[in-house]
């Protein structure tokens, strides 16, 4: 206990919302002066999508423990929604049609989350590929979705809120970082809400929750719906401020898969987690390119990269679920602790 | 007995810590009162009564027709051998299982099956056999969640931070103080439940039934694995929680001693079959208690099962 306590005053003293603020600034105040397209394109735009679809998976996951492998569908349903209310309702605002492509795809969550009342852990995510390939499936088989174009890709509209519109890689950037951190915002003040407190007790002990009078099935659906909320809304901006498409190919079950990655590399049930997973999950690709045809030269190619890639990738996600079950943000949190009685000892 | 129910339902919202609710302004009192759950006032002076409960698991016989009738604010115990189905006597009255023949009497109520998630709006709490603490969460968040029966705001008034939302998180999170202070936990209050030692563990269990304010407080061995300081340390809050909020209490334990001591009335069972139902010092003199208990007491000091 003792140990504990001088590990709790060696964390640095600054107040909790330094952190988060200090990154906004940077966020807002620099990046979008420094930023070259490259990292907006290939780094930033889908490093903030996919950190939005981990953040609603752990809500469901890493908070409720209600394990699901359709996030993909959900980001699909998202999409696709916000494209057909903005194209088919008139004068409504883009960000009317983010909010009801959010409802939508909560509305398919609380659907596909009805098995929970009955399955757990395997099971469960069993039954969440369901909506991954029901929701694939209906919207490339009914093509009124993509309003009847004959490839099955369409263009992504304008990016505007309020009158202001949001153009170029760094406008599309800003975009994206606004609805990221409102969500997030609202994601944190829920998780530490008696809500977000019911999510934790219904993924630690079902029963004695139950005897508390926390309403379990409701509490459960309550978490499909949100996080199916939060990652609609992820899939809308990965196709509109991302890809610049809608297309259902990108929302596959390898999609799923890679947003289950990132929380449980980041860390499980954590709003940082998600944001330390997605990071990881989009910048280790490219340095492994750089990498590798560094090191190869010419014998690695794509197909090389691609094999290397999975490789790597599975023996990271088993080393964390080893070495370290709570993820890079648990990794981080110990790092900066001995840095800072490192710190405090050398000012001794 | 009645007139310490009364006493009870009467400063309800003052029971815990009357010191700290003297600091607030009489409208959060009034709050405070409004907000409470309204409660039966039918027959205060039975506590709990089973009747005729039967159970079995595929052929084992785990309860066989048993009767208990407990007075409010009595401490009942119940003592038996391993597997002799005492974890299953407070399965069926808090409604985890469900009995094969009788019924569960709460509050002049008879139910076939006591409905586990309105379990604390009818005013019963319990702790469990092995540990069903969330360990994912502090031990105050732990204490805070057993006021989950009161909540009414939603999830997005939580969010938004209304009113109502911030008063019942105050609320609560006052009476988990409050109780924390008076099991003497104040001091592990942050830390997450799961890395408690296992007698605290078992003492942040007993925190979260208390905040709910239950007029029936189940408890399956809250003693077991403690020493014996521990023990008797548990024994005053149990005694002191029942003397300071008049709650009913039926209390599993294996230690003699302290059940001797702490008990108005024991009831013993065997295979399933309830032996004896009398006080203390008659127990103590029953052959038939001594022969299929008593005399191998020693062997049963660390229960397993649910
Ligand atoms: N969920 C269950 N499934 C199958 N059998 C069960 C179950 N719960 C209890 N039993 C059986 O019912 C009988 C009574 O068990 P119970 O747990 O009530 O005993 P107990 O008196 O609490 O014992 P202990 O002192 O070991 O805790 C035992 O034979 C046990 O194996
Ligand atoms: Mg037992």
């Amino acid at each position: 206990m003792s140990a504990l306590a001088t590990e709790f005053t060696v964390a640095p003293t600054l107040p909790k919302w330094a952190a988060p603020v200090l990154v906004l600034i940077i966020a807002y105040g620099v990046v979008p002066f420094v930023g070259t397209s490259y990292l907006f394109e290939a780094i930033l735009l889908p490093f903030l999508a996919l950190s939005l679809a981990g953040l609603g998976l752990n809500i469901l996951t890493g908070y409720a423990g209600q394990l699901s492998l359709g996030s993909a569908a959900f980001m699909a349903a998202g999409a696709f929604a916000a494209y057909n209310f903005n194209l088919r309702v008139e004068g409504l605002p883009l960000v009317g049609s983010i909010i009801l492509s959010g409802l939508v795809a909560a509305g398919i969550g609380i659907v596909f989350g009805l098995p929970s009342l009955r399955l757990r852990g395997f099971y469960l995510a069993v039954s969440t590929l369901a909506a991954q390939f029901f929701v694939q499936w209906a919207l490339t088989k009914f093509s009124w979705f993509s309003n009847n174009s004959s490839s099955g890709v369409i263009d992504a509209p304008t990016l505007s809120i309020g009158g202001i519109v949001f153009s170029g890689a760094a406008g599309r950037y800003l975009f994206s970082l606004t609805i990221v951190t409102v969500i997030t915002f609202l994601a944190y003040r829920l998780v530490i809400s008696q809500t977000g407190r019911n999510f934790i007790a219904v993924r630690d002990n079902e029963t004695a929750a139950r005897i508390i009078g926390v309403p379990v099935l409701r509490t459960k659906l309550l978490a499909f719906a949100i996080s199916s909320f939060i990652i609609g809304v992820a899939g809308v901006l990965w196709a509109f401020a991302y890809l610049r498409t809608v297309e259902p190919a990108g929302f596959n079950l390898d999609r799923s898969f890679q947003i289950l990655f990132i929380i449980i590399i980041g860390g499980l049930a954590s709003i940082r987690g998600a944001f330390f997973g997605a990071a990881l999950i989009v910048v280790f690709p490219l340095v492994l390119a750089r990498l590798g045809s560094f090191l190869l030269g010419d014998i690695f190619d794509s197909g090389v990269l691609d094999m290397s890639q999975r490789i790597v990738l599975g023996a990271l996600i088993i080393l964390f679920l080893i070495l370290e079950p709570d993820g890079l943000v648990s990794l981080w949190d110990r790092i900066r602790r001995r840095l800072g009685s490192a710190l405090r000892l050398t000012r001794r | 007995m009645s007139m310490a129910n009364y006493a009870f339902e009467v400063s309800q919202t003052s029971a815990y810590a009357p010191e700290i609710l003297e600091g607030l302004s009489s409208a959060e009192r009034r709050d405070d009162a409004a907000s409470a759950p309204v409660r039966d006032e039918s027959d205060l002076s039975t506590g709990l009564a089973l009747e005729d409960i039967n159970l079995s698991f595929g052929g084992v016989v785990a309860l066989a027709g048993v009767d208990l009738s407990i007075k409010a604010g009595e401490i009942r115990a119940i003592i038996g051998p391993n597997g002799a189905g005492k974890s299953s006597l407070i399965n069926v009255i808090s409604g985890v299982y469900r009995p094969e023949r009788g019924h569960v009497v709460l509050n002049g109520v008879r139910y076939a099956q006591v409905p586990t998630q309105k379990l604390a709006h009818l005013g019963v709490a319990r702790t469990f056999q092995n540990l069903a603490l969330f360990k994912g969460l502090s031990v105050l968040d732990n204490v805070v969640a057993g006021r989950a029966h009161t909540v009414r705001s939603s999830f997005a008034g939580q969010i938004v931070g209304t009113p109502l939302s911030r008063r019942e998180r105050r609320d609560s999170y006052d009476r988990a103080i409050q109780i924390l202070d008076f099991l003497h936990l104040g001091g592990v209050r942050d830390r997450l439940a799961g890395t408690l030692p296992y007698g605290l563990q078992k003492r942040v269990e007993l925190a979260r039934a208390l905040v709910a304010e239950p007029r029936l407080l189940l408890l399956d061995e809250p003693m077991a694995g403690m020493t014996a300081t521990e023990k008797s340390e548990m024994a005053s809050f149990i005694r002191a929680a029942r003397d300071r909020f008049g709650m009913t209490v039926v209390l599993i334990e294996h230690d003699v001693g302290v059940v001797m001591e702490l008990s108005d009335r024991i009831a013993v069972l065997d295979y399933g079959l309830k032996i004896a139902d009398a006080t203390p010092a008659e127990i103590r003199s029953d052959q038939r208690v001594i022969d299929a208990y008593l005399g191998v007491v020693s062997e049963n000091e660390d229960g397993g099962g649910i």
